[in-house]
């Protein structure tokens, strides 16, 4: 007799531990991919499973391989159909011929494999410098709220519905006729008066055998017909309800003159998707608009706004003037969260700053909930200019507007990390989810 | 045994549960033990689930493996494969160990179930018992405790060095896994209940021991005598018992500067490497085997009444599909099938044993009409690994039934030439040509320790012994010799000679 054991029941992802360890030798190769990824995706699509390849470096394992195409050797195939001795077969190009040599050579060249969202987010958060605890709040799905949801045939002892389970068993009981209990007591009370008479006839004591018999068949029909019976029990069904939340709309703004290059496009978009992920844990649907700017400003799409290049002059008002008119038409501010992101790297025609910091405090300010600028410099005058005052005109401009109004943040970024402080205060309101 | 009445199945749907698998495993082993004479360790069967199975499939089949990133490289390989349907999943997993535990998948029939319970905890099994390979180099009843003894020490080691230390030592160990088992010598029998104590009492005895490699006393001056050299070299080789085979041995004995917790790496490393080693040496002989077994038994259940038509069925198809050799053109050929062979071989062996042709006799004088066919196999399964196994047994009838041709492929020609085929004249020549192919020891690289320059720079001095002109990959032969390096401290030189003559081919080193 052999010895039988279920392992099924043993603990899962055994494996888990080996794989992280290998996400963690191979991370910067797949940070770089990653990195590429979030160049070419769609905003909205940075935070799903991404299939990524099989990193070539780092998790490479060498061992002393023979050489292709050297040396002499000889092989035994199957399935000759025509070769007589002495034939002689040309070599397929590139190499030897694939003989009972075959090693561990498996193609690993076009193999992928799925990364998690959770990991593709480690990856993606990795230069940002984010603090642990905005990483985590981050990475967290939307919040569920259980509600009513009618009853279930099954669930867990706590959630009997009481109510509804007896109305079943009062049904039950009527339709397989369970005898009452007032009428056994009667029939009971019967027999007992007739039991205790001192003389019976023959006919009283048939109807006394009678009532036994019908007593008996009674009560065995009671235990029978159970009073509560599992299929009438009934519990309370809870659904997984999100919560509800209102709807936000994402306003994307950027200079597309010519002065922003691939290096300040890469950072502005890292700005934008920081933006989306913090708004999609809060907000059910999110609506995200492109405006794009040279001296005129225009509503565009996605691949539009990050590839293709409009020459031109620079007139930032326009953006402005274009995302207020797409505001009155669509977003109502009493239904929609504005949120607003604007990316430029400061130029701007003279005397144009300042209409954009009166259009920013007498109308837009009013309406959006947050709105952030950045403006993306060269590593060396993020030295020169640190936190100084002084810099393009727009920066000057925008700094009055930053003084009045406490929703509006700007900063000057040269690398990934310094994108992180733009969003500091927007983070740190850490909205409390209420259940309505 | 009778469930329902009249009927002697031992089944009759595809659903299964432990009252039907023992049922068929006890119909199994009176098979096996009365009928065919195998002898086997006593069974475990476990079932798992298809994650688990990818679980052991990436931890190299063992039920207990340390944690290593390669693992889970190999984790994500073989699951992204079974996802896509580019592999399926073996039906079972069998372990070398007393007892013999075999993995059976849930999801299986009871129909598979069965199959596999022949194959695996009857056919290994039995193979594994009375190997001679098995039963000289690997150790069943020590093995697993010696793998929970491992996983703890290095899990151990993690904590107290940190992950990034050992895994540097695990990397360049399994680099040099080939290179790791010993081919000649017999290895010293594990005792695992020892195996703790001995851990601890090494570390305090290399602490004290004297190194000859450290002496660092000047010499005489006034020119070295080159007989003197000689004999110093001459006594240093005996010293360090060099040449050596075995490069993770002589690294964990004499390497200048690992630490005694490292050189335990290496030592299980070592045993885990040499545990395998008899495995890729019976690959055909222990596939044949399982195979032959388990077609055997089927067949016998059916016979007696025990199993229905549609199982029967069932089971055959799935023997088919492992037993299938496509030709050499064909997109789905990788190398021969070792289950094909093994099975062919297997079959054939009882055919001549019982219905010999004159051909046979001429061949196999020794066991033709004989009709002593179990007596011959189980003999053959005791006393051969594959490529013995091979040159004795492969029959004329075999070779022209796989209809077998030998190519020389030599480097300087732009082409193959055809050498022999299946005729008169070339059956002993693709005979002895694959047997040579599962000849494991000649087709890994042969690479050893010649000489340590312990009064220089302390350059270690290897080997490549180059079989045919056969030369090494350059990439991965670097890096592996980076490895080397890593775990010997100081410079590695490898110099390549031709196997035959001697003559030196090529040279390299690391800084």
């Amino acid at each position: 007799m052999p010895n039988f054991i279920d392992r099924r029941l043993n603990p899962k992802d055994k494996s888990l531990g080996n794989r992280q360890r290998f996400l963690k030798r191979a991370r910067e190769e797949l940070k770089r991919f990653i990195k590429d990824r979030v160049k070419t995706d769609k905003i909205a699509d940075v935070d799903s499973d991404h299939a990524v390849p099989m990193p070539a470096r780092g998790a490479s394992e060498p061992t002393f391989q023979p050489a292709r195409g050297s040396g002499d050797r000889q092989y035994v195939l199957p399935g000759n159909r025509d070769y007589m001795p002495g034939d002689r077969i040309d070599k397929p190009q590139g190499g030897g011929g694939s003989g009972s040599s075959a090693g561990k050579g498996e193609d690993e060249d076009n193999f992928q494999f799925l990364l998690s969202r959770e990991e593709v987010l480690e990856l993606f958060f990795e230069d940002l410098e984010l603090p642990d605890m905005i990483k985590l709040s981050l990475k967290e799905a939307v919040a569920f709220k259980p509600r009513r949801a009618g009853f279930a045939t099954s669930g867990s002892p706590t959630n009997i519905n009481v109510s509804r389970t007896m109305r079943n068993s009062y049904g039950r009981r009527i339709a397989l006729q369970r005898p009452k209990r007032k009428t056994l007591e009667a029939l009971a009370q019967e027999i007992e008066a007739l039991a205790t008479e001192p003389e019976l006839g023959i006919a009283e004591r048939r109807h006394l055998e009678d009532l036994r018999v019908q007593l008996d068949l009674l009560e065995r029909r009671r235990r029978r017909i159970p009073y509560v019976d599992p299929v009438d029990i009934r519990f309370n069904r809870f659904e997984r309800q999100p919560l509800p939340n209102a709807n936000a709309v994402m306003f994307c703004l950027m200079d597309v003159s010519s002065s922003m290059g691939e290096r300040e496009k890469d950072l502005a978009k890292r700005f934008f998707v920081l933006l989306h992920l913090f708004l999609k844990r809060r907000y059910d649907r999110i609506d995200i608009v492109f405006i794009r700017h040279t001296d005129e400003a225009g509503e565009v799409d996605e691949d539009t706004f990050f590839y293709s290049t409009q020459s031109g002059g620079t007139v930032v008002s326009t953006a402005l003037e274009e995302m207020l008119r797409i505001i009155q038409e669509r977003y109502p501010a009493k239904e929609w969260n504005i949120y607003a992101a604007q990316a430029s790297d400061g130029d701007n025609v003279s005397r144009d700053s300042d209409r954009c910091a009166s259009l920013l405090t007498s109308e837009l300010m009013r309406l959006c909930q947050y709105y952030a600028y950045v403006e993306i410099i060269d590593e060396r005058e993020s030295e020169i200019f640190g936190s100084t005052d002084n810099g393009t005109s727009l920066w000057r401009a925008y700094r009055t507007v930053d003084g009045e109004w406490p929703n509006f943040q700007m900063t000057r970024i040269a690398r990934p990390s310094d994108i992180y402080p733009v969003f500091r205060k927007l983070f740190a309101r850490q909205p409390t989810l209420q259940f309505r | 045994m009778i469930k329902n009445a009249g009927s002697t199945l031992l089944f009759d749907s595809s659903d299964w549960n432990f009252k039907t698998l023992s049922h068929a495993y006890d119909a199994i082993e009176t098979i096996a033990i009365d009928e065919l004479g195998l002898d086997v360790y006593p069974n475990q069967l476990e079932i798992i689930s298809s994650e688990q199975m990818l679980d052991a499939y990436s931890s190299v089949g063992m039920p207990l493996m340390y944690q290593h990133w390669s693992f889970g490289k190999r984790f994500v390989y073989e699951e992204n494969g079974y996802r896509k349907g580019h592999h399926g999943l073996a039906y079972e997993l069998v372990i070398n160990s007393n007892p013999c535990i075999t993995y059976l998948m849930e999801e299986n029939t009871m129909a598979m179930q069965t199959l596999v319970t022949a194959h695996a905890a009857f056919g290994h099994n039995h193979f594994f018992k009375n190997n001679y390979l098995f039963k000289q180099w690997t150790d069943a009843g020590a093995i697993l405790s010696y793998m929970e003894f491992s996983k703890k020490y290095i899990a151990k080691c993690e904590e107290r060095h940190g992950t990034s230390a050992v895994e540097a030592i695990l990397d360049s160990a399994h680099a040099l896994m080939d290179q790791g088992v010993f081919r000649y010598r017999r290895p010293p029998r594990l005792s695992s209940k020892k195996e703790q104590e001995r851990a601890r009492e090494r570390l305090e005895y290399e602490e004290q021991t004297y190194s000859d490699l450290w002496r660092t006393l000047p010499r005489a001056t006034g020119r070295p005598d080159p007989e003197e050299a000689e004999r110093d070299a001459m006594e240093r080789k005996k010293v360090l018992n060099l040449p050596e085979e075995n490069l993770l041995y002589f690294l964990e004995k004499n390497s200048l500067i690992l630490e005694p917790w490292q050189r335990e790496l290496l030592r299980i490393v070592r045993v885990i490497a040499q545990y395998f080693y008899p495995q890729r040496q019976t690959k055909v002989m222990n596939e044949g085997c399982a195979t032959y077994v388990h077609y055997t038994i089927m067949n016998r259940l059916f016979d007696q009444g025990k199993i229905s038509e549609g199982a029967m069925l069932e089971m055959l198809h799935s023997h088919s599909s492992v037993v299938f050799q496509p030709h050499f053109d064909d997109p789905r050929f990788s190398g021969l099938n070792p289950y094909a062979l093994g099975f062919a071989m297997m079959q054939d062996i009882e055919r001549i044993c019982n219905q010999p042709t004159s051909e046979d006799r001429d061949w196999f004088p020794a066991i033709a009409g004989s009709g002593r066919w179990r007596e011959t196999l189980i003999d053959a399964w005791a006393n051969h690994r594959d490529e013995s196994f091979i040159l004795q047994y492969l029959s004329p009838a075999l070779i022209r039934k796989f209809r077998l041709f030998q190519l020389t492929d030599e480097a300087s020609n732009k082409y193959c030439e055809v050498a022999s085929i299946h005729n008169e004249r070339g059956y002993s020549e693709i005979r002895k040509a694959l047997a040579r192919s599962y000849d494991v020891s000649a087709n890994s690289q042969d690479i050893q320790v010649v000489d340590v320059d312990l009064l220089g720079d302390r350059q270690l001095r290897l080997e490549h012994r180059m079989k045919n002109g056969v030369l090494l990959e350059e990439t991965s032969r670097d890096a592996t010799l980076a490895h080397i390096r890593h775990l010997w401290g100081y410079g590695v030189s490898l110099a390549g000679v031709d196997g035959k003559t001697g003559a030196a081919r090529y040279a390299c080193s690391t800084g």
